[in-house]
C-alpha cells in the first residue's frame, strides 16, 4: 500500500474508494453483482457464523453467481445470530436471521435467485447519521 | 423465474401474532390469490419491528408504506387499494403524535429516531479488516482536518462545545478531559483507551472494536494531537481475542498507509498505537488500577488525586478515555460539535449504546439519544418482555448501578437522572428481568461478583462486600431476620463513604437500591418466609393438590430423588425431607396438581 502525504490524498483515495463501490452497487449487468455481508463479532462467530460465511462462499461459487462475500461487524441483532445483510443491485439491504447452513441455500434459491422474500428476514429499525 | 414487483411484511413479533398477524397473513393472501396476484405480490413474515404498541404492522416494498393495528378485515382493503389501485390507505396509516399528519413513508417515521447510530455508525456496515471500506466512510477525515487546519486548542473547544461525557460510567466532561492533560506540562504523554469492559452482560466497547476499530484508532489520534502525546496505549483484556486481532489488523493497515507512524498526512505529528493486555479483572476498569496493571504491577487503584492527567502511566500526564467515547469523537470533528449537541438532554449530549439482556425478546446492541425513557427501549425498540410476562425491573449500570421500576419507566436516560433514580449510567449494560426474578437473589448475584473481584486493598470493600454477601445469603436460604434488612442498609452506606475506588464505592448500589424498590420482597422473605418469584429454594414448598392428582405417576417416575410416593390412580405425596425442590414435579404435571406454596 501507498503512504497516505496529506489530506487531500487521503480525500482522493477515498474517491476512488467511493466510485469502486458505486460500480458494483449500480451494476445492471445480467451478471449482476450479489453483496453479501456476515456479522462476525464474536457473538455471530460462536453462534456458526464462520460456517455461514463458508456455505455463502461455496454455494453461489457452485451456482456460478457473481457475488462479494465479506465480513462485517455486529449488526446489533443478538437474539437472531448468525445475521447476513444481502443487498441485490438496485435494491435496498435485506437483513436475515438466524442464517444456518438450510437458511443460506433457501437464501441463494428464493431470494437471490428470484427476488422472494423468505419469512423471517429481520427489519431494520435505526438510522445512522449517515442516512 | 419469478421477480416479485411488491413485498407486504407482517410482523411476526410475539405482541404482533398475538393480536392475529397469521390472520392477516392468510387473508392477504387469499386476496392476492383472488386476483391473480401471485407472481406479482408476495407476502412474508418478519420479525419483530419494535413497534408493538401499534401492532400489527404490514409494511409495503418498495414504497415503505406502513401500516399500523392492522386487522384481519383490513386485508381486502389493502389489497384491493394499495396494492391493485396504487392508492394508501389512510386511515391504517401511522399517524405523527406531534404533528398530527400521517407518514407514509416509514423512513420519515418517528419511530426511526428512536435509534440513531453514531459510535456504532460503521458496525455491521463495513468490513473491520478492511481500511478501505472506513476510509470511504468518512475514515480518517477528521484526523486530517484535525491535523492540517486545527490547532490542538481548537480542537478541545470542539469537543468541549459538543457536551461529550465519558462513556465508561463516570460521565466525566471528555473536552474537559484533555484540556487538563494538555495543560500539564511534560515532553512525554499518554493516550490510553480503556477497552476493559467487566460488566456482566455488557458488549458494548467489544463490539465497537470488532467493527470499527478504526474509529478508535483515529480519535487516539486526534486525542494525542490534543494532549501533545505520541504513544497511544489500548488497554484490552486477553478474553477478548477477536477485538484484539481485528485491532492488530487495523493498526497495521494503518501504519502502512501511514495514518499512523511518523508524519501523519505529511504534518510533522508523528503517533503510535499498541495494544496491552489485561487478565480480565473487573477492577482493572479503574482507571488508576488499569495504569499499574500496564506497569507490570498488581492491578489495584491507588488514591486520586493525583489524577492520570497529571501523574498516570510511568508517572506521564495520561488521558484516559473509555471505547465508546472515543469512538464519537471522528463524527464529533466531522459533523461540528453544534450538531452533536442537539442530540440528548440539557446536560448529557449524543447517544448511549446499551447492550440489552435478559428477559426481553429482542437481546441486541442498540444506540439511543440520550433522554430516551426506559419504556421506549424496553417496549419500542427491545419489543418487550419475553413470554408475555410482567415486566418488573431493570438494572443499569452493572455491580455499580441498580434496580430501576415500573415507576422509572418514563424518566428520560441520562447520567443524572440515573444518578437521582438510584442506579447509574454505567457502561451500558441494561439487564431486563421479568416477575419470576427474585430481587433479593439479584442484589446477592451482583454481590457474589463484587466480591470476586474486589482487589482486598481497602478493608471496607473486601470485609464488608463479605458481611453484605453472608446477610443476603441467610435471607435467601430463609434464616433472615428483620434487623438484617437494617443492617444491610448500614453497611452499605459505610462501605460507600470509606471504600478507596469506585469499585468499593458503588459495589453496595445493587443492595440499596433492591432494598429501596423492593422492600416488601425482602420483608417476605425474613417475616413470611416465602420468595414472592419463586427462585429462593430454600423458602419454596411443593405439594401436591390431592384432589388435582390422578395418580399417573409422572411425576414420581421423574423425581430424581425418589421423593414422591403413591399408588397408581391415587393422589400421590411428597416426602419434604427427601425433596430438594428441583421444580421437575411441578413441569411435568399435566393437571396443575402439584403446586407451589
Amino acid at each position: 500500500m501507498a503512504k497516505i502525504k496529506s489530506l487531500a490524498d487521503l480525500r482522493k483515495l477515498q474517491e476512488d474508494v467511493l466510485s469502486e463501490f458505486k460500480v458494483r452497487e449500480n451494476s445492471k449487468e445480467p451478471d449482476r453483482v450479489v453483496q453479501v455481508k456476515v456479522g462476525m463479532a464474536t457473538c455471530g462467530i460462536a453462534s456458526g457464523a464462520k460456517d455461514t460465511m463458508k456455505y455463502f462462499v461455496e454455494d453461489l461459487e457452485q451456482e456460478a453467481i457473481d457475488a462479494v462475500v465479506t465480513q462485517t461487524g455486529c449488526m446489533g441483532f443478538c437474539y437472531a445470530e448468525p445475521t447476513v445483510e444481502v443487498t441485490l443491485p438496485g435494491k435496498e439491504p435485506v437483513v436475515f436471521g438466524h442464517v444456518g447452513k438450510e437458511k443460506v441455500h433457501e437464501i441463494i434459491e428464493r431470494y437471490i435467485k428470484r427476488g422472494e422474500m423468505i419469512d423471517g428476514i429481520i427489519p431494520v429499525n435505526f438510522k445512522t447519521i449517515d442516512d | 423465474m419469478t421477480d416479485y414487483k411488491m413485498h407486504l411484511l407482517i410482523c411476526g413479533g410475539t405482541g404482533c401474532k398475538a393480536s392475529e398477524s397469521d390472520e392477516i397473513k392468510k387473508r392477504l393472501n387469499q386476496y392476492i390469490e383472488e386476483f391473480d396476484l401471485e407472481n406479482e405480490v408476495q407476502v412474508v413474515t418478519t420479525g419483530c419491528f419494535g413497534f408493538c404498541e401499534k401492532g400489527p404492522i404490514v409494511k409495503v416494498l418498495p414504497d415503505n408504506t406502513f401500516y399500523v393495528q392492522v386487522k384481519p378485515s383490513d386485508a381486502e382493503e389493502i389489497i384491493k387499494e394499495h396494492v391493485i389501485k396504487g392508492r394508501s390507505v389512510n386511515r391504517l396509516l401511522y399517524t405523527d403524535p406531534a404533528t398530527r399528519e400521517h407518514v407514509p413513508d416509514s423512513k420519515k417515521m418517528d419511530f426511526y429516531k428512536k435509534q440513531i447510530r453514531i459510535a456504532l455508525k460503521n458496525c455491521g456496515f463495513i468490513n473491520p479488516e478492511n481500511i478501505d471500506e472506513y476510509i470511504a466512510r468518512d475514515g480518517y477525515q477528521a484526523l486530517g482536518k484535525c491535523l492540517s487546519g486545527k490547532t490542538p486548542e481548537e480542537v478541545i473547544k470542539e469537543i468541549k462545545d459538543s457536551g461529550l461525557r465519558g462513556r465508561g460510567g463516570g460521565g466525566f466532561p471528555t473536552g474537559l478531559k484533555w484540556e487538563i492533560t494538555r495543560k500539564v506540562e511534560n515532553e512525554q504523554k499518554y493516550v490510553v483507551c480503556n477497552a476493559d469492559e467487566g460488566d456482566p452482560g455488557a458488549f458494548m466497547d467489544r463490539s465497537i472494536l470488532e467493527g470499527d476499530p478504526h474509529a478508535v484508532l483515529e480519535a487516539m489520534s486526534i486525542c494525542g494531537y490534543c494532549i501533545g502525546a505520541n504513544t497511544g496505549l489500548v488497554y484490552i483484556r486477553a478474553e477478548y481475542p477477536l477485538a484484539i486481532q481485528r485491532l492488530k489488523v487495523a493498526i497495521k493497515q494503518a501504519e502502512e498507509y501511514g495514518l499512523l507512524g511518523d508524519d501523519v498526512l505529511g504534518t510533522g505529528f508523528n503517533f503510535r498505537i499498541e495494544l496491552r493486555y489485561g487478565a480480565g479483572a473487573f477492577v482493572c476498569g479503574e482507571e488508576t488500577a488499569l495504569i499499574h496493571s500496564m506497569e507490570g504491577l498488581r492491578g489495584e487503584p491507588t488514591f486520586k488525586p493525583p489524577f492520570p492527567s497529571v501523574s498516570g502511566y510511568m508517572g506521564k500526564p495520561t488521558n484516559v478515555n473509555n471505547v465508546e467515547t472515543f469512538a464519537n469523537i471522528p463524527v464529533i470533528i466531522n459533523k461540528g460539535a453544534a450538531w452533536f449537541s442537539t442530540i440528548g438532554t440539557e446536560k448529557s449530549k449524543g447517544t448511549k449504546v446499551f447492550a440489552l439482556a435478559g428477559k426481553i425478546n429482542n437481546v441486541g446492541l442498540i444506540e439511543v439519544p440520550m433522554g430516551t425513557t426506559l419504556r421506549e427501549v424496553i417496549y419500542d425498540i427491545g419489543g418487550g418482555i419475553k413470554g408475555g410476562k410482567k415486566f418488573k425491573a431493570v438494572q443499569t449500570g452493572g455491580p455499580s448501578g441498580g434496580c430501576l421500576t415500573e415507576k422509572h419507566l418514563d424518566i428520560p436516560i441520562d447520567y443524572d437522572n440515573l444518578i437521582a433514580a438510584g442506579s447509574m449510567m454505567g457502561s451500558g449494560g441494561m439487564i431486563v428481568m421479568d416477575e419470576d426474578d427474585c430481587m433479593v437473589s439479584i442484589a446477592k448475584f451482583y454481590l457474589d461478583f463484587t466480591l470476586e473481584e474486589s482487589c482486598g486493598k481497602c478493608t471496607p470493600c473486601r470485609v464488608g462486600n463479605k458481611r453484605l454477601y453472608e446477610l443476603l445469603d441467610k435471607i435467601t436460604e430463609g434464616k433472615g431476620e428483620l434487623e438484617d434488612i437494617e443492617k444491610l442498609k448500614e453497611l452499605s452506606v459505610v462501605i460507600k463513604d470509606t471504600a478507596l475506588c469506585g469499585l468499593g464505592q458503588t459495589s453496595p448500589n445493587p443492595v440499596l437500591s433492591t432494598i429501596a424498590n423492593f422492600g416488601d420482597e425482602y420483608r417476605a422473605h425474613v417475616v413470611d418466609g416465602k420468595c414472592p418469584a419463586g427462585q429462593c429454594k430454600a423458602l419454596l414448598r411443593y405439594e401436591i393438590d390431592e384432589d388435582a392428582c390422578t395418580g399417573c405417576t409422572l411425576c414420581s417416575r421423574n423425581c430424581p430423588v425418589g421423593a414422591i410416593t403413591g399408588e397408581r390412580r391415587q393422589p400421590h405425596n411428597i416426602d419434604q425431607s427427601l425433596c430438594i425442590k428441583c421444580g421437575v414435579c411441578f413441569d411435568k404435571c399435566k393437571f396443575n396438581a402439584v403446586k407451589l406454596v
